[in-house]
Parts: C-alpha cells; sequence; structure tokens
C-alpha cells in the first residue's frame, strides 16, 4: 500500500541502475536529507546536536569506512581506531605547519594520509585472513598508539602530548557553533555516503565484493587480489582517517591518542556488525544503535528505577548499561545476524504487500 | 651477561602467564570455531569470585585455615565459572550455530559486556586480593658466576609451574579420556562427530567449562601477582598476539608462542625500547606474531589452510 | 528512506523518553546552586575514581545538612565518565545546562581536562582541576577558566626533587645521581617530565624516563631496567592499579620502597594496602592533606550525613586520602560560590561567570578553614586573577605497613622554577589560540 511500486516503469539502463530505483524511497530519502539540513538545526537543541548528533555523522563515516573494508572485501580490521588517529594527526599536522591551508584541505589530506599507512597495514592481508588478519590489525592499532605518543614531533613538541585545534574557518565562515559543527559534518558525510554507495555499484566494488566472496575463485576470473585488497584498505582507511579527522577537529578540539584507542575500533566494528555487513543503510543504523543505546540507557534506567522506588546509584547504572548493552548485542546477533540493515529490508519487503499478504 | 638471562627468565616467565590466557582461547576456537574475545572477562570474573569468596567463605563458615578457605573458594568459583560456561552455551552459542567468524566474535563481545558489569555488580569494582601464599620476594641464585647474581622471582616460578602442570593435565584430559576424544573429533568435523552420536551442545558446555577453568588458574595467579580488579580483562590482549603466533588450534602452539612472545616482547623493551623511547613491548610483540605469520598464515603449529574453489 | 526515517524515530524517541526521565527531582528548583559531577565508578580506575567521587559527594550533602551556602542549597548529580575523555564530553553537555546550569566541573581526568579546556570558555563554566590537569594553566591571564588549585603536576615534579635533595643532604649532592621516572603512558604521565628535566640540568642529575602503557598491568620489563640500572630514585607517576603493581614488581625485582616516591595520585590506601607489608618505606607526595580520619570535617560527615544513612559510600572509607581529596575539590568549589555571593548578593544562585570571579579572589585563610573542620588537614590558599593555583603546599607521607603517616615538614615548589615554565607554555598556547593574555586592569572588573 504504502510502497507500491505498481507503474513504475524503466525505460532506460540509466532508470534501471540508478541508486534509488523506486520513487517512493528517491523522495523519502531527499526528504529526509532536506530535513537533516533544515529541519534539524531549527529544532533541535545544543545538548543533543553535541553529545548525539555530531558524534553519530562523524562515528557513522568511520562505520562507512570500516564496512567497506569489512562488509564489501571481507578483510576483518580491528585497527579501526588506529587510522582515525592517523587521519586525526596528521590533519592537525598538516593544520599547524602548512600557513594558510585550507580547513578542507587539512582535513582531506588527513584521510589522505590515513589511505597511504592503510595500504601498508593492509600488505599482511596478502598473505594472511580472516581472524588471524583481524589480529594482525591490532598490530597497527597499538603500533600508532605508541607512535602518537612517543614521537613529539606528530604532537608539535606538546610537553603533555595532547593537541587542540581551534578556530576553525572555511571560507571566512566559523564553525564554532553546535550548528556550524553539525552542518558541517553532514555535509561531510551526505558526500561521501553517496561517494561510497556509487564506488560499490561500480567495478572496484564488484571486485572488493569477489575477493569478499571467494578470492581463489576471484583470482581465477582475473581479478588481481592485490589491487582489490589493497585499494580497499586504501579507501576505507580514507574514510575512517576523515572520521578521525573531523573526530579530533570538530568533536573533541583537544585530543590524545586514547581517543582512538582500541576500544574505538571494537566500537566501530561493531557498528558494522549489527548495522549490516555489506551495507551503506547499515553503517548509519549500527551508528546510531551503538552511539545514542548507551547514552540513552544511562539516562533511562535511573528513571527506571525510580519508577519502582529504587534509586539506583552512578555505578549500578553503569553495571547495568553494560550488562544492557552487551545483552542487547547479544540479542541482535541472535535474533538478526544479518545486521538492522536487513531486518530493513524484510520490512521493506512486507510493506510492499501491506495490508493484503498472501 | 647476567643481566640478558635475566631477561630471558623474566620474559620465559612472562611467557609462561601468557600462554595461560592464550590456552583458553585456543580451546575455544578448537572445539567450536569460536574467536572468544570475553575470555579476558572471564579470566577478571573468576578472578573476583575467588578473591571475594575466600574472603566471605572464612566469615559464612568460621574456617580458619587460609588452605582450607582457599580451596573451597576455588570450587565455588570452579562451580560458577561451570554455571557460566552452561549459561553462555544455553543461552548464546546454540542459537549462533554456523554463523560467520566475525559475527560470534562480536557475539563474544557482548557476553564479555555482561560479564564484565555482572561480575562488577556482583562482586565490586574495589581491588581485591587473593593470597594464595605465593613468595614474594626474590631470591638470588649463582651469585658466583655473575656479578650480583641472578634475580629469580619465586612467584612467577610457581606462576610457570601451575601452568606447566595444567597444560599437562588437559594434554591428558584430551589424549586419554572419552571426553577429551570426543572434544578433539568435534575440532576436526562438526558433522562427522555428530554423526556418529557425539552430542555438539554437551561438548561445547564441556569445552566453556574447561575454559572457564583455565581462566579460574588464569585469574588466580594473575591476580595474586596484580590485585584483582578492572584491569585483568585487559590481560587478554596480551593473550591474542601469541595466539596467532602459536596458531589458533594448536595447544602446544599456545605454549611456545607464549615463550616466544614473553621473550621477545621483554627483550625489546629492555635493549630496543630505551633507544626509541620506550614503552614499546605491546605493539612489539603483534609485530612479532604479524611477521612470524607472513611466514606461516596459519601460525607456527595451526591446521594448513587449504583452499577449494 | 524508511532507514533515515527510522533512525530519526529512535533518536526522538530516544531523546523524548530520556527528557521527562532525565528530570531533576521534584526538589530541584531554580532556587539551588547545581553542582555537576563528573565521576568514573567503572573500568579500570573505578577503585581510585569512587573514593574520590563519594568524597566530593558527601561534601556537598554536608553543606546541605548545615544549611546550604548562606541558605541556598545545593543540588548535584552524578556522571559516569569511565575515565573516558568522549563519555566525559558527552557528560559535560549533558549536565551544563540543567537545573539553572552547572556551577562548577571537575572531571578528575587529565585527558577530559584537556578536552573541555577548549570548551568552558565558550559556555563560561569554570573548571576546577585540583591537584591536576594542565599544569600551565595556573597562569590565569591565559587560562581565565582553568583553575588547578593547590598545585599542578609541575609542582609535584619541583617538590620531588626538593624532598630527595633533602634526604640527600643538600642539592650539591643530587650531581651525578641518576632519578628514574615511572610513567602512566598519557598526557598525565608526561607533564612532570619538561621540569624534572630542566632541575636535571640544573643540578646535574639524570633523568630516565621509563613509560608505561595503559593500564599498567605489565611492567616486567620495566622494573628489570630499573635493577639493571640501578637509578638511586624512583619517582612514580601512576594511577589506579598501574601504582600497586609498580610496587609489586618493585618488591620483586628487590629494588628498596624508601627509593620510591610517588605522586600525590600514587599515595592513597587502594594503591597500596593489598601490597600492605611489601609497600613499607613507600612514600608519596600529598596534596596538603593526607589520611584525615580524625579531622574535624570528616567527624562532621559521619555525624551529619553516615549517621543519617545519606552516606555515599562505605563508612570505614571516610577520611581516606582520595576521599579526603574529593572532599576538599567539592570545598573548593562551594568557597567559589559563597565567596562570589559577598559580591553578587548572599543567598542567590551564582552563573558560572559569577563562580569564576569567586574562585579568583578566594581567600580561604587558617581561621576560615579551622571554623569549616580542616584544621590541620590544609593550609590557607588564596588566588588571583592572574595566579590560578593559589598555594602549593605540599607534604610527604610514608606508608608503614598498614596506614600513611606524614614524613616530613611543609614545602612549596620553587617559583623560579615553575614560573618561567608556566610563563612559556601557556604564551605557546595563547598563540596557538590567538588568545590575547588579560591585563590587570582587565582583571579588576
Amino acid at each position: 500500500m504504502l510502497y507500491r511500486e505498481n507503474g513504475q516503469f524503466k525505460t532506460s539502463y540509466a532508470a534501471d541502475q540508478q541508486i534509488f530505483p523506486i520513487a517512493q524511497d528517491r523522495w523519502a530519502i531527499l526528504a529526509i536529507v532536506a530535513f537533516a539540513f533544515v529541519g534539524v538545526p531549527l529544532l533541535v537543541d545544543e545538548y543533543l546536536f553535541r553529545a548525539i548528533l555530531i558524534p553519530f555523522l562523524i562515528l557513522a563515516l568511520a562505520a562507512l569506512g570500516v564496512n567497506i573494508l569489512v562488509g564489501f572485501c571481507g578483510q576483518i580490521t580491528l585497527g579501526a581506531g588506529a587510522f582515525m588517529a592517523v587521519g586525526a594527526y596528521a590533519a592537525y599536522n598538516f593544520h599547524i605547519r602548512i600557513e594558510d591551508l585550507p580547513l578542507l584541505m587539512s582535513l582531506l589530506l588527513g584521510g589522505l594520509t590515513s589511505a597511504v599507512v592503510g595500504i601498508f597495514f593492509g600488505i599482511p592481508s596478502l598473505r594472511v585472513r580472516g581472524l588471524y588478519l583481524a589480529v594482525a590489525t591490532l598490530a597497527a592499532q597499538f603500533f600508532t598508539d605508541w607512535v602518537f605518543l612517543r614521537v613529539p614531533w606528530f604532537t608539535d613538541n606538546a610537553a603533555s602530548g595532547s593537541v587542540s585545534v581551534s578556530n576553525l574557518r572555511i571560507m571566512g565562515w566559523q564553525i564554532d557553533t553546535p550548528v556550524s559543527k553539525y552542518l558541517f559534518c553532514l555535509a561531510f558525510l551526505t558526500i561521501f555516503a553517496l561517494l561510497a554507495k556509487n564506488m560499490t555499484r561500480c567495478a572496484i566494488g564488484r571486485q572488493w565484493m569477489a575477493i569478499r566472496d571467494m578470492d581463489v575463485a576471484a583470482e581465477v576470473i582475473g581479478i588481481r587480489p592485490l589491487f582489490a585488497k589493497l585499494s580497499a584498505f586504501a579507501v576505507s582507511s580514507f574514510f575512517v582517517g576523515t572520521a578521525g579527522a573531523l573526530w579530533g577537529f570538530i568533536h573533541l578540539a583537544s585530543w590524545e591518542p586514547a581517543a582512538f584507542s582500541v576500544d574505538r575500533s571494537f566500537q566501530l566494528l561493531f557498528m558494522v556488525i549489527i548495522g549490516g555487513l555489506g551495507s551503506i543503510m547499515g553503517s548509519f543504523f549500527g551508528a546510531a544503535f551503538i552511539v545514542i543505546l548507551p547514552i540513552a540507557l544511562n539516562q533511562f534506567l535511573p528513571a527506571l528505577g525510580g519508577l519502582f522506588g529504587v534509586s539506583i546509584s552512578t555505578a549500578g547504572v553503569s553495571h547495568a548499561e553494560l550488562i544492557t548493552f552487551g545483552a542487547l548485542i547479544i540479542f541482535f546477533l541472535i535474533k538478526e545476524p544479518h545486521g538492522i540493515a536487513r531486518l530493513w529490508s524484510t520490512g521493506k519487503e512486507k510493506l510492499r504487500l501491506w495490508p493484503f499478504p498472501h | 651477561m647476567g643481566f640478558f638471562l635475566e631477561t630471558l627468565i623474566g620474559g620465559l616467565m612472562a611467557g609462561m602467564l601468557y600462554s595461560l590466557v592464550a590456552l583458553g582461547f585456543v580451546l575455544i576456537f578448537k572445539a567450536s570455531g569460536v574467536f572468544n574475545f570475553a575470555q579476558g572477562a572471564m579470566v577478571l570474573f573468576a578472578a573476583l569470585a575467588m578473591a571475594r569468596f575466600s574472603a566471605w567463605i572464612p566469615e559464612w563458615l568460621g574456617i580458619d585455615s587460609r588452605f582450607l578457605a582457599n580451596t573451597v573458594a576455588f570450587l565455588v568459583s570452579a562451580a560458577l565459572m561451570f554455571v557460566v560456561a552452561w549459561l553462555i552455551e544455553r543461552l548464546v552459542l546454540r542459537y549462533l550455530v554456523n554463523q560467520e567468524g566475525a559475527t560470534l566474535l562480536m557475539a563474544t563481545l557482548g557476553i564479555a559486556y555482561v560479564l564484565e558489569g555482572v561480575g562488577t555488580s556482583i562482586f565490586g569494582s574495589d581491588i581485591y586480593k587473593i593470597d594464595v601464599g605465593m613468595p614474594k620476594d626474590p631470591v638470588m641464585i649463582l651469585e658466583g658466576t655473575f656479578e650480583g647474581g641472578l634475580l629469580i622471582n619465586k612467584e612467577d616460578l610457581v606462576a610457570a609451574l601451575v601452568a606447566a602442570i595444567l597444560v599437562g593435565l588437559l594434554a591428558l584430559f584430551f589424549q586419554k579420556t572419552t571426553t577429551g576424544r570426543a572434544l578433539r573429533a568435534v575440532a576436526d568435523d562438526h558433522q562427522a562427530a555428530q554423526s556418529i552420536g557425539i552430542p555438539l551442545n554437551r561438548i561445547w558446555v564441556i569445552v566453556w567449562c574447561v575454559a572457564g577453568v583455565v581462566a579460574l588458574v588464569a585469574g588466580v595467579i594473575w591476580g595474586s601477582k596484580l590485585g584483582v580488579q578492572f584491569s585483568l580483562v585487559t590481560v587478554a590482549l596480551r593473550g591474542l598476539p601469541v595466539v596467532i603466533l602459536g596458531g589458533l588450534t594448536s595447544i602446544p602452539g599456545a605454549i611456545i608462542g607464549g615463550l616466544i612472545i614473553g621473550v621477545g616482547e621483554k627483550l625489546s623493551e629492555v635493549y630496543l625500547g630505551p633507544m626509541i623511547g620506550g614503552g614499546i613491548e605491546i605493539w612489539f610483540a603483534y609485530q612479532l606474531a604479524l611477521l612470524f605469520l607472513l611466514f606461516r598464515p596459519q601460525g607456527l603449529f595451526g591446521e594448513k589452510i587449504i583452499d577449494r574453489v | 528512506m524508511k532507514l533515515h526515517k527510522l533512525l530519526l524515530t529512535a533518536l526522538f524517541g530516544a531523546v523524548a523518553l530520556s527528557l521527562p526521565l532525565t528530570a531533576p527531582p521534584a526538589l530541584a528548583q531554580a532556587k539551588e546552586q547545581f553542582f555537576p559531577v563528573l565521576v568514573y565508578r567503572t573500568g579500570a580506575y573505578a577503585t581510585n575514581g569512587s573514593q574520590w567521587a563519594n568524597g566530593y559527594v558527601d561534601y556537598l550533602k554536608l553543606v546541605n545538612a548545615k544549611g546550604g551556602i548562606n541558605g541556598v542549597k545545593i543540588s548535584f548529580e552524578e556522571c559516569e565518565t569511565a575515565y573516558a575523555t568522549d563519555r566525559g564530553v558527552e557528560c559535560y553537555e549533558r549536565l551544563k545546562g540543567k537545573n539553572g546550569g552547572g556551577t562548577v566541573f571537575q572531571p578528575l581526568s587529565t585527558g577530559i581536562t584537556f578536552a573541555l579546556t577548549e570548551k568552558a570558555p565558550v559556555d563560561k563554566i569554570p573548571l576546577i582541576t585540583a591537584g591536576y590537569g594542565r599544569s600551565e594553566s595556573q597562569n590565569g591571564a591565559i587560562f581565565t577558566w582553568n583553575f588547578p588549585l593547590l598545585g599542578t603536576y609541575w609542582v609535584g615534579a619541583d617538590v620531588a626533587i626538593q624532598h630527595i635533595a633533602k634526604k640527600e643532604g643538600g642539592v650539591v649532592k643530587l650531581k651525578g645521581k641518576k632519578i628514574a621516572l615511572v610513567y602512566h603512558d598519557s598526557p598525565y604521565g608526561k607533564e612532570p617530565i619538561p621540569i624534572l628535566q630542566e632541575l636535571g640540568k640544573t643540578y646535574g642529575f639524570d633523568v630516565q624516563l621509563l613509560p608505561v602503557a595503559h593500564p599498567g598491568v605489565e611492567q616486567k620489563a620495566t622494573w628489570l631496567q630499573i635493577r639493571q640500572q640501578k637509578p638511586d630514585y624512583v619517582l612514580l607517576w601512576g594511577w589506579g592499579v598501574m601504582n600497586s603493581t609498580a610496587l609489586r614488581e618493585a618488591q620483586a625485582t628487590g629494588y628498596p620502597r624508601d627509593r620510591m616516591m610517588g605522586i600525590w595520585w600514587a599515595g592513597a590506601e587502594p594503591d597500596v594496602k593489598d601490597v600492605a607489608e611489601g609497600a613499607k618505606g613507600y612514600s608519596a607526595l600529598t596534596l596538603q592533606h593526607g589520611a584525615e580520619p580524625n579531622s574535624k570535617v570528616v567527624k562532621d560527615v559521619l555525624e551529619l550525613v553516615y549517621a543519617k544513612g545519606q552516606g555515599t559510600g562505605p563508612k570505614d572509607e571516610v577520611g581516606q586520602v582520595l576521599y579526603m581529596r574529593g572532599l576538599l575539590s567539592a570545598m573548593l568549589g562551594v568557597e567559589g560560590v559563597r565567596k562570589a555571593q559577598e559580591r553578587y548578593g548572599k543567598g542567590k544562585v551564582m552563573t558560572g561567570e559569577q563562580v569564576r570571579w569567586g574562585l579568583e579572589n578566594l581567600n580561604l585563610d587558617q581561621k576560615t578553614l579551622d571554623a569549616m573542620g580542616f584544621a590541620g588537614v590544609m593550609r590557607p590558599v588564596q588566588t588571583s586573577c592572574l595566579d590560578h593555583m593559589g598555594s602549593s603546599w605540599v607534604r610527604v607521607h610514608t606508608w608503614n605497613g598498614s596506614k600513611w603517616e606524614f614524613t616530613s615538614d611543609w614545602y612549596q615548589a620553587d617559583e623560579k622554577v615553575i614560573r618561567p615554565i608556566v610563563m612559556l607554555a601557556s604564551s605557546k598556547y595563547a598563540d596557538e589560540k590567538k588568545i590575547k593574555a588579560r591585563t590587570p586592569e582587565e582583571c579588576k572588573k
């Protein structure tokens, strides 16, 4: 009913191959993007921006990157936090060392540096696979943690090893209010999401998926694993690195390597697996789930306790939060191992027939 | 020379402790193909239980002897770990059969969160003591041969001994008992094992129980060394390079891998560290493991991966 | 598409759910001074964090029990940061605007302090970091909203060297000595390095740096190096489990504990209690106070808060070192409000900006302190617009196997050493941020 596609005929290849072949999808997504750009800044208060929306946007961008590597190319990584760190610190160095470099350039150069480092740490993937690779990527994680702590050059010789940026402006537009930060991140995310979607639909994306599904078979039909795997590492690290630069510059404004610790890597992997491997949408779902759930639980549980007349201590709340978070993750994995994205597409299938299923 | 030997010995001892953690990973991976990230949380949970029961039991039962109290506490904690193992199988793994490795890995991370939360809310998040009477002060040997003598840490020696005994027992268990054989059969081929009447679910419970006991032993040793507190979960991260170096499916691999990693990281930290700023041992262990992987992608003793299209 | 819709519904749903739920309890009205409390009671540093938090909250309760700040009651809300910077930032955002606005933030984490230093000036909320945080922020001309009251890490480093010099019999004896710094590999642990190196150059001793990775449970290699190099003293700059592990390893490698010296965050009961006898002789700096179970303020807390069953933590921990630190931190915040009320109206709720004025003009003399029950716990502290640290009194206490005992006189940091480095670091910060330093005239406003 809501989702009837009757009468939508494709008369050209272009129409058949567009990102959203169904008109409802197209309009809905446009409406939502428009709402995100116009409506949200009017409606939402500062706390939501700073504590939820901005982190969500940035982490969604990072999750997109991780999904390209894990979901589309099948290379499990536990080192995503490392590439965020590389992106953030590289962007920082470009920002302070090159006079008058536009902010946008610093951020993108940060992403590019991260891509180069990503290629380097992707080399083991040519030999090692699966869980062995996952653990091997931890090497990148701990190594970058150490480098940014130990080499003073990267942190501009700050005594404490913590760096900070301020007075961010882009073409005369000062990025300091929550709304401007939000819009800046949103613009990034929109463009990058489109980029990712298109990349996964074209030749290179197909190569990645072929490698993911069966690398030996892919090789037999003429796909070069070296190129496919390393390009996935590069693109993924570029996304993740840019996200890292945004995380440092826009969200935290002052950071230390601990902001990109191994926990961050786990968190990102969680996002893509809960959201849905190999799904652009899934990255958004996953990021929303992982960003919002702990905060919501943290605020919701004391109130729940209040309803029953129990006042829960802060420690109790955090423990309960941990337990609920873990349990929900297990629940989701059991109910839908393919992630929230799959739930959504099942829902869509149902909606096509609703209210008259077979 | 004396100092080099000391570092070497220190590395070997540390390596034995890593092996203990790595063993937990290997056992579970071998039998159920699950890469169990919750091993660290299990170590914490077991250690917390042990520490608290050994303090509570004398109060409840009025036992004076520390040995008796510790024994009872150990048994109670082991029983608790059995319950945990059973619950994990019953509530989680049963529903995730045949899922991809990454999904299972995430599920174990979920389990880790739950265990951490439950453990600290039942047993508290303070720092606790496990006192099993391990000697703390160092001894010097070979003082005639080297200047200043060789420092041997008795506590480490005991720990290494316990680890060695545990490995021996596990080897016996796997080689000689019917259950052990069943476990190995399941590890080789799930379906074939099932078809000759080995109950998969029960096997999984058993293997998680065994891993639970290994976690308990690791928890007792690490806990008595470091004090029982939340940071014990991070010992899992020290165990990871060991398992991939030794091979995910090999028990001897976990031991040898542990020793190599232990020695490698201590020597690197002591000799290489001062040159480049120190604090390198954690990533060095991973790089070392990675280096080995480039030559043997399945780890030193892992089963060879054969691709068929 | 539905995805976004779902997402936004989920988002708004979560918000809609949480908004009414997080509304303050019925008691909270605009007439109350709201103290946000950032704590960590879980995670790797929970043991140390909870004690501090208990002290902090108990003091706020005590003030309420005594009738509030000139009649203004205090409301407070805890938020768990787990010592993670991003969670700390979320907590800050959550609490800063609540109940009429947060009065003052005390994050108890150097990492979170760094992040909030960028945000506090925008939101006009002062940041008290008693005994931690950015050392250069004592320069109030540039760090307008930071208050590292009572002491910074640079003070700690300087006093530690003074104490060692005294033990050796004068600074001349330091020449040729080797001093190792075993530190938590984070901004916190790295703070003292510049001062130590500076002093090392001046007095001719060698500084050896030994970083320990978070959380600090693996220190075997570090202590092997110490055994090899045989430094004359070891300074311990750790937090949480790193401290007790260091002491255990020192015992295991036979390094004499009486040659080890900790910063004030490495000198509390959780650090030593389960090492017990093994830590005997280990000393640590104190941020004025040690364990003060017999002080009047602790008796007040026990009588007015715990006796009524309102205590936050276990009763037997009241008066321990970190508990006292939390208590003192809360007291400094409350006194800032009290001072602000003197100027902006007694019995009124103060805004962040007004509290900042209060903190800048804090003047707690011994009489006031005695009256509040802090006799013997701390010494007078007086701040100014340019000096946000106040005083820097430090004592040393030593673990005797079962409790901490004071073993030294009062020290004060050497201004001649600290001041130039503070000025240098803060003006570098000002350059980076394009901040114009406040002049003494501006301060008078």
